[in-house]
C-alpha cells in the first residue's frame, strides 16, 4: 500500500510540476506580448552568455574534431575509404554532436547560472523588490534570460562546429597528409542547407528549455541557501535530459519531413 | 513621539485572512493608518507581520477580507493601476534587497528607468539619485557594490530606492534587526527623518524597544493572526495583558 501510494505521490507530483512549467511559460509569452522585451537587458544577457561560455566551447569543439578524425581515421582507412573522412566528421559534428555538446555545455555553465542567479534573488527578496517598485520580474529578468540563450545557443553551436571542422583538419592532415583546400572541399561537399536548417531550429528550442528550467528552478526556489544549490543542481539535470528529449523529437520530425 | 491630530485614513486592512496549507496565519486582522502616523507592530516570530506586509502589496494574494490603500481597494486592481498604486507603497525590506550586481546608483536608477513615468535625462536621473542618497547620509557610496556595504549601510541604500518613487506609505520590515545599537538608533532617528520629509505614512515591524520610542505614534500587538491590542508605547508598556506587557520587559 506504502509502494502504491509512493507511485501516486510521484505521479502527483509530476503532473503538478507540468502544470506548473506550462504556466509559467503562459506567463512568460503573455508578458512578452503585453510589456515586450527590454532590449537593453537582452543585450547584456546574450554578451554574458557568450562570454562565459566561449573559452569552454573552443577548447571542446576543438578537441571534439581532433578525437572524433583520430578515432574514426582507422576504420575508414581499413575500408580504404579515407577521402570520406571529412565529409563524415563534420557531417555528424554539425547534425548531431556539435548541437548536443554544446547544449549541454550550456546547461552545466548558463542553465545552473541562471538557476542559482534567480535564486538567490528570491532568497534575498530581490525580486519582490522588483515587483513593488514596479518593475514586472518576469518580463525584465525571466524573459531576457530565456530569449537570450535561445538566441545565443545557435551561434554558439555554429561557433563550435567551426572550431571541431578546425580541429578535424589538423587531426587529418597530420595523419593522412591531406591539404586544407582538399579537406575544406571533401567537408563542405556532404553538408546541405537541409542540414543545418534542422540544427538551428533544434538549438533554438535547446536554448529555450535550458533558459525555461533554470529561470523556473530560480524563480521558485525554496527560501534559504539551500533552495539555491538545490535550483543550480535541478537546472542542469532537468535541462540536459529536456535536450536528449528534444533531440530525439527533432530527430523523428525530420525524418518525417524528409 | 507625540501623536499626531486626527488625519486622514490613508491604509485600512480588514477582517484579512490567509492561511497556508492547514496553517492560518492570519485570521481576521484590522487595522487602520492615518496620514503622518507611525504604526509599529509587534508579535512573535511566524504570527504573520510579514505577511500581512506582502498581503498589503499583493506579493501575496490573501484568502479573505479587503485592504483599501489611499482610497483604492487594491485587491481589486490589475496590471498598471495595481503597479502604480504599488509605487506609492515603499517597502522597505529586512535586509535592503538591493540587486547585487548593480552599483549603488544603478540600484536607485533602476526603479526610475524601469517603470512608466515621465522620461528622464541622465542629469536628472543624477539629481535624484544624489538628493535620495543625500538623505540617508550615504551619497559617498554612490559608487559602490552593495557588497562593499556594511548592514546599516545596506537598509540605508534600500531605504533611498524606496524613497526615491516618493511613496505615501512606507513599510518596514524590522528596520533595525542585526544592526548595533548606535547603527539601530540612527535608522530609527532616519525614519523619523524621511517622515518629516517626504510627508509618508508608515508601518514598522520591530522588536528594538529603541526604535519603538523614537519612531512610533501607536503600537499594535498581533496575536494568533489578529491585532490583540493596540495603543501607544506607553499605554502598551502598562497593559493588563502579560502577553502584551511581555514585550516590554
Amino acid at each position: 500500500m506504502a509502494g502504491r501510494t509512493g507511485i501516486k505521490d510521484t505521479i502527483s507530483d509530476f503532473l503538478i510540476g507540468v502544470g506548473d512549467i506550462g504556466s509559467f511559460i503562459s506567463t512568460i509569452f503573455y508578458n512578452f506580448l503585453k510589456h515586450g522585451i527590454n532590449i537593453q537587458e537582452l543585450s547584456k544577457q546574450c554578451y554574458r552568455i557568450g562570454n562565459k561560455t566561449l573559452p569552454l566551447i573552443s577548447i571542446t569543439g576543438f578537441i571534439l574534431g581532433l578525437v572524433l578524425t583520430l578515432q574514426s581515421g582507422p576504420t575508414l582507412a581499413k575500408f580504404g575509404a579515407e577521402s570520406m573522412l571529412p565529409g563524415m566528421v563534420s557531417l555528424s559534428i554539425i547534425r548531431e554532436i556539435g548541437p548536443v555538446i554544446v547544449a549541454l555545455i550550456v546547461a552545466g555553465k548558463v542553465g545552473s547560472g541562471i538557476g542559482a542567479e534567480l535564486a538567490s534573488m528570491r532568497v534575498t527578496e530581490q525580486l519582490d523588490a522588483m515587483e513593488v517598485s514596479g518593475t514586472n520580474p518576469i518580463s525584465f529578468v525571466v524573459t531576457t534570460r530565456v530569449i537570450g540563450v535561445s538566441i545565443m545557443l545557435p551561434l554558439l553551436v555554429l561557433y563550435a562546429d567551426a572550431f571541431s571542422i578546425l580541429g578535424s583538419y589538423i587531426s587529418a592532415s597530420a595523419a593522412y597528409n591531406i591539404s586544407l583546400e582538399a579537406f575544406m572541399h571533401k567537408a563542405f561537399d556532404v553538408i546541405h542547407y537541409a542540414d543545418l536548417i534542422p540544427t538551428i531550429i533544434k538549438t533554438f528550442f535547446f536554448g529555450f528549455a535550458i533558459g525555461l528550467i533554470g529561470a523556473y528552478k530560480g524563480y521558485y526556489a525554496k527560501r534559504g541557501t539551500e533552495g539555491v544549490g538545490e535550483a543550480a543542481n535541478s537546472a542542469v539535470v532537468l535541462s540536459s535530459i529536456s535536450i536528449f528529449i528534444i533531440d530525439l523529437i527533432a530527430v523523428q520530425v525530420s525524418h518525417i519531413i524528409s | 513621539m507625540d501623536q499626531p491630530s486626527i488625519n486622514n485614513i490613508v491604509l485600512e486592512v480588514s477582517g484579512l485572512k490567509k492561511s497556508f496549507g492547514d496553517f492560518h496565519i492570519l485570521s481576521g486582522a484590522n487595522l487602520e493608518l492615518r496620514e503622518k502616523e507611525n504604526i509599529v507592530i509587534l508579535g512573535h516570530s511566524g504570527t504573520g507581520k510579514s505577511v500581512l506586509f506582502k498581503c498589503i502589496v499583493r506579493l501575496i494574494e490573501p484568502d479573505a477580507g479587503d485592504i483599501n490603500v489611499l482610497g483604492e481597494n487594491i485587491l481589486a486592481l490589475k496590471d498598471e493601476k495595481l503597479t502604480e498604486l504599488r509605487i506609492k507603497i515603499g517597502y522597505v525590506f529586512q535586509g535592503g534587497a538591493l540587486y547585487d550586481s548593480m552599483s549603488v546608483r544603478d540600484n536607485l536608477e533602476f526603479p526610475l528607468k524601469h517603470t512608466k513615468g515621465p522620461g528622464r535625462s541622465q542629469a536628472e536621473l543624477n539629481e535624484l539619485v544624489e538628493e535620495a542618497l543625500s538623505n540617508v547620509g550615504l551619497i559617498k557610496s554612490i559608487d559602490k557594490m552593495p557588497s562593499e556595504l556594511s548592514g546599516g549601510m545596506m537598509k540605508r541604500i534600500g531605504l533611498a530606492r524606496t524613497l526615491i518613487q516618493k511613496p505615501n506609505i512606507l513599510l518596514y520590515d524590522e528596520p533595525t534587526t542585526g544592526l548595533d545599537p548606535v547603527t539601530s538608533g540612527e535608522i530609527s532617528e532616519l525614519i523619523l527623518k524621511v517622515q518629516e520629509d517626504y510627508n509618508t505614512s508608515s508601518l514598522i515591524i520591530s522588536h528594538d524597544i529603541k526604535c519603538i520610542e523614537i519612531t512610533a505614534n501607536q503600537v499594535r500587538v498581533l496575536k494568533e493572526g489578529k491585532f490583540e491590542a493596540g495603543g501607544t508605547l506607553d499605554e502598551m508598556k502598562h497593559h493588563e495583558d502579560p502577553f502584551v506587557n511581555s514585550f516590554f520587559k
